[in-house]
């Protein structure tokens, strides 16, 4: 499949512009960038609604109510701005299987969906034991230098080369 | 209410610059973790040595607080190592499933369900966790410019001169 360009810009200039927007955040609302609390809050509230009792007394959704916050409308923003991004400049495409998953394991959908479910639970659990996800601990702790931000992000990539290799063998480059 | 406005429209800002650096894409993001791709390399390590001169500023000159993470070894390397193996199954992160969705590729949503049961589940050992992993190895709230004595400003350009080199052997590897 050929590289079409439909609007995209350089990382470099994409990323210092996102840069100076989370420096905008810090001064203006004083919020640093972040988004895995956010499915904490978001499941407080599913669980509010079948046991509120239950998720009153829960010492862990004591400590992240299950509330609509800043961070929560960021993560509902980041939704918004990538549509119109994307439908702006023609690269909104509707696809249920990424390319290079399906040029290795096949079109057949449940396996890709069964794969990103299951990562998602074993990941979202990793990355709240580890206090942050690259937003928090990647992009704004290494900002502020936290020796916080630079190890998480290290295991991060650790992990995740692992698993790469697993899934699509090591070796083979372009 | 303010302070959801502000939120919402970082947000919007965010995402529309994450999808025009294609860093959104499972395709992406498993390029970088396969090294074939650092497209996601470059894009967060732009972001990162901006941020840091000017947070670094505005602390300085008193306009904005830092807000620091412990360093709790047991939970940051447990975690962050947990958190790699789930995020190579599923190719995008808390922050891009979202923006991965509103660009259309919703495989994403099958992460996005996933991450709220995993996060439910946190929420159930968390009891534990905080018992066995999260005392192991607690540091407290530290900086690289407090565990080397040495002012920030003397580290920010090192990061800054690195991160150029870096980007310029990404450029000659045609990574």
């Amino acid at each position: 499949m050929k590289e079409r360009n439909e609007g995209g810009w350089s990382p470099y200039l994409a990323g210092a512009l996102s840069g100076l927007v989370s420096i905008g955040s810090v001064w203006i609302a004083g919020k640093y960038f972040g988004a895995s609390t956010t499915f904490v809050r978001s499941a407080g509230m599913v669980e509010k609604a079948v046991d509120p009792e239950r998720v009153a007394q829960m010492p862990y959704f004591l400590k992240e109510l299950p509330i609509i916050d800043w961070q929560w409308m960021f993560v509902v923003g980041i939704f918004i701005g990538a549509l119109i991004a994307s439908t702006t400049s023609g690269s909104f495409r509707w696809q249920a299987v990424p390319d290079m998953w399906e040029e290795r394991f096949g079109p057949v959908r449940w396996k890709r969906w069964l794969t990103a479910f299951v990562g998602g639970t074993i990941g979202m659990f990793g990355a709240r034991l580890a206090d942050g996800c690259p937003s928090g601990h990647g992009l704004s702790g290494s900002m502020q230098l936290a020796a916080s931000g630079f190890v998480a992000l290290v295991c991060f990539f650790v992990g995740g080369m692992i698993v790469a290799r697993l899934l699509y063998g090591g070796g083979e480059r372009p | 209410m303010t302070t959801l406005i502000y939120g919402l429209v970082t947000g919007i800002l965010f995402g529309f610059l994450l999808q025009k650096g294609r860093v959104l894409r499972y395709d992406k993001q498993l390029g970088a973790l396969r090294l074939m791709d650092m497209t996601i390399v470059k894009f967060m390590l732009s972001a990162v040595l901006v941020g840091m001169v000017g947070i670094y500023l505005l602390n300085d000159l008193g306009l904005a607080k830092l807000s620091i993470k412990p360093m709790i070894f047991g939970g940051v390397v447990v975690g962050g190592l947990i958190f790699g193996i789930g995020w190579g199954l599923l190719g995008y992160c808390p922050g891009t499933s979202l923006g991965a969705l509103g660009e259309g590729r919703w495989d994403s949503v099958w992460g996005i369900v996933g991450m709220l049961c995993g996060a439910a589940l946190y929420a159930e050992a968390f009891p534990t966790m905080k018992a066995t992993v999260l005392t192991w190895g607690d540091f407290g709230k530290i900086t690289l410019p407090r565990i080397l004595g040495v002012s920030h400003w003397f580290i920010i350009p090192l990061f800054i001169i690195g991160g150029l080199l870096l980007f310029r052997w990404f450029e000659k590897k045609g990574l």
